[in-house]
């Protein structure tokens, strides 16, 4: 299945709003956590600043998210990682709310109680885990329940290369291949566990080769490319779609930045990064569409306009939107219906 | 009238699931050998020919997946009944229970709502050694966001099942193999009692006070209430009268029943078959301690639980760490000869 022009024009307007978002937060990200402004001695505070906590950032892995969300419609669920901006967007979650819950105010997503690694959004079937691996296993219950359901809704999981060395990624693909679930496993594989390389900590070159331990078909994308996601994810979804259960893809994709904002890096080889950027895909699906005139420079520039706009408006909704107050934190541990009336201790 | 029909607690529990399963289409059964087995303590026998491979689904051997996959259908709106064989096995699938089913609820602010009951065996007694004879309750019962509800009876099984079953939040049911009935290990009779046929629901966090007494309080859970209660009777001939009082549910607690009893009887001992350190006999102790201002000790807090050590195989060492009714009658006895410094000097 070849994208036309308006699943292109989708993923590059898309890429473009995740890049930005994720440039906006690496510079929101460090105010406040350098001095003068934090205890004396410490070079960097990840407590301090409007956003505080981790930060794991995506830049450079958008055509995993937008190549496989834009074969999905609203009702399919997506379960993404503690790097989850990318999914979350190409997914639709609003940025208002996602944004304040990184800022942790009350108009967040889960009222400043998750933050950005747990990001729940009902309506947009979209949840994230900080958790390696810990996305599969609740992607297969979201697969049974559509099963169940009799509809033909999928359920997506997405994962590093790191978490396919854990138990949960062996255990949803057995499960999920006996009972024939509608999900598609997708590895993002940006070479680095942290600090590990893949190649140091993983038996084969190709999780996506694993697969077929499980009896499942294994699809291996080589180019960090919306087109070649979108491509190889089309047949996975439409053989979820029909019954048919699980697939497994396997994307060669780039961490532009750190593990985490902070990192320093230092297990990562000199240069690394700027080759990496010197294949950025977003400027080549720019090239791609204005040759094949699908999108003029005027066109070019609106959607960036529109995808800076939709950034700052949620940051600045995020900066303007009130504190939980204190006592909020008592409430939310069990949702209310009636069962019981005492208090829980 | 008929006479009343006894059930075992087995077949309290399945009869509760099977009537909620008619009721709600949304209800469904997951675990290892849950199916034509009916489940290795036949919480769930005979629901598979009532209802199906659809609804009643034996999984591989991966707690993590299918645990996990209990959340995920829960966040989608179905209301899964999902098993852990024994709660020892809790260690292979631990992060999808307490960094997942227990916080997702939390974490969304309350927006994602996990109908899920987490059922498992609990407890020893049989020489199944320490990997396959804990309780843990109060492991799970420290963890924010998980339910935690531990029936004694059949009775109380059945009404604590239905009422799990219709909560919107996870609660893990956790069942003793000592008090099942199974036909393959023995049990304790008073476990089996009067349970009606209708669906019924006992609403979590109201403790049941199973006798009255004047003496000495004795808090339980579990199998234990079933010893505590016969202890009781023993310490009766003795001119001892122990009010005897079976919390149900750990999360929520019923600390006001609690209370009420030390007050009026001024002794306590709490008989837990979890370890003795950082749980429920030091949980329940603290509620008094917390609690000095209105409550009237004559003698100390007395705690008898498995003194935290892992459940031995051995029958004689088994069965020495694990409270019986015998030590039970000791330990009331010895509490009965304290006094509290207060109470000394007075």
């Amino acid at each position: 299945m070849q994208a036309g022009k308006e699943k292109l024009l989708w993923m590059y307007q898309k890429m473009v709003e995740i890049r930005f978002y994720e440039e906006t937060m690496a510079a929101v990200y460090m105010e406040g956590k350098l001095p003068p402004h934090i205890q004396k001695g410490l070079a960097f505070d990840i407590g301090s600043g409007p956003v505080p906590g981790e930060m794991h950032l995506a830049a450079g892995q958008e055509p995993v998210a937008v190549g496989i969300c834009a074969h999905l419609t609203p009702d399919d669920t997506v379960v993404g990682t503690h790097r989850p901006h990318h999914f979350a967007i190409a997914k639709g979650v609003p940025l208002d709310p996602m944004t304040a819950e990184m800022f942790g105010k009350v108009t967040g997503l889960g009222k400043g109680k998750g933050g950005h690694m747990h990001l729940f959004d009902n309506a947009h079937k979209f949840s994230c885990s900080g958790i390696v691996g810990a996305s599969m296993p609740i992607a297969c219950g979201a697969a049974l329940a559509a099963k169940k359901m009799g509809s033909n809704w999928v359920a997506v999981a997405f994962f590093g290369e790191g978490a396919a060395n854990q138990g949960s990624f062996h255990e949803s693909m057995n499960l999920a291949a006996v009972w024939k679930l509608p999900v598609i496993f997708v590895c993002e594989d940006n070479q680095w566990a942290i600090s590990v390389p893949k190649n140091k900590a993983t038996s084969i070159e190709w999780v996506a080769d694993r697969a077929a331990g499980y009896g499942m078909p294994g699809i291996r994308v080589a180019n960090n490319d919306a087109i070649a996601v979108f491509e190889a994810a089309a047949p996975a979804i439409a053989r979820a779609r029909r019954g048919e259960g699980p697939s497994l893809i396997e994307v060669k994709t780039d961490r532009y930045f750190g593990h985490f904002q902070g990192d320093p890096e230092s297990y990562r080889p000199k240069g690394e990064v700027s080759s990496l950027k010197a294949r950025d895909p977003i400027p080549a699906l720019a090239r791609l569409l204005k040759e094949k005139n699908m999108m003029s420079a005027e066109e070019e520039s609106g959607i960036v306009k529109r995808a800076h706009s939709a950034v700052n408006q949620a940051f600045a909704f995020a900066r303007d939107s009130a504190y939980p107050t204190a006592q909020d934190a008592l409430a939310d541990v069990y949702v209310s219906n009636g069962s019981h009336t005492r208090s829980l201790v | 009238m008929s006479t009343a029909r006894i059930l075992t607690m087995a077949q309290a529990i399945s009869e509760g699931i099977a009537q909620e399963m008619s009721r709600d289409a949304n209800v469904f059964v997951m675990g290892e050998d849950i199916g034509s087995y009916g489940g290795i303590f036949g919480a769930t026998g005979g629901l598979l020919d009532k209802f199906g491979k659809e609804r009643v689904m034996d999984t591989p051997i991966s707690e993590t997946a299918f645990i996990g996959a209990a959340t995920g259908a829960a966040a989608a709106g179905l209301r899964p009944i999902v098993e852990l064989m024994f709660v020892d096995f809790f260690g292979v699938c631990m992060d999808q229970i307490y960094n997942h089913l227990a916080k997702n609820t939390y974490m969304s602010g309350g927006h994602v709502k996990l109908p899920v009951v987490l059922t498992t065996a609990i407890g020893g007694g049989y020489s199944d050694a320490a990997q396959h004879s804990q309780c843990l309750y109060g492991t799970f019962a420290h963890i924010p966001g998980i339910k935690v509800v531990v029936p004694s009876d059949a009775y109380d099984a059945k009404g604590l099942m239905i009422a799990a079953i219709r909560d919107d939040n996870p609660v893990m049911f956790m069942y003793h193999k000592g008090i099942m009935g199974l036909p393959w290990m023995a049990y304790l009779e008073g476990s089996s009692n009067a349970v009606p046929e209708e669906a019924y629901v006992i609403p979590f966090g109201k403790a049941r006070v199973l006798q009255e007494g004047s003496d000495i309080t004795i808090v339980s859970i579990s199998q234990m209430v079933q010893k505590a209660v016969l202890a009781a009777r023993e310490l009766a001939t003795q001119s001892i009268h122990a009010e005897v009082i079976d919390l149900r549910t750990l999360v929520p607690l019923d600390t006001e029943t609690v209370l009420k009893s030390v007050r009026k009887t001024g002794r306590l001992l709490v008989v837990d078959e979890d370890y003795l350190g950082f749980g429920l006999s030091g949980e329940i102790a603290a509620l008094i301690a917390e609690n000095l201002d209105t409550v009237e000790l004559h003698a100390p807090v007395m705690r008898l639980a498995v003194p935290n050590v892992p459940i031995p195989y051995s029958r004689p060492l088994e069965q020495f760490v694990i409270p019986q009714v015998a030590s039970i009658v000791q330990a009331v006895q010895a509490t009965m000869l304290k006094k509290t410094a207060a109470a000394a000097h007075a």
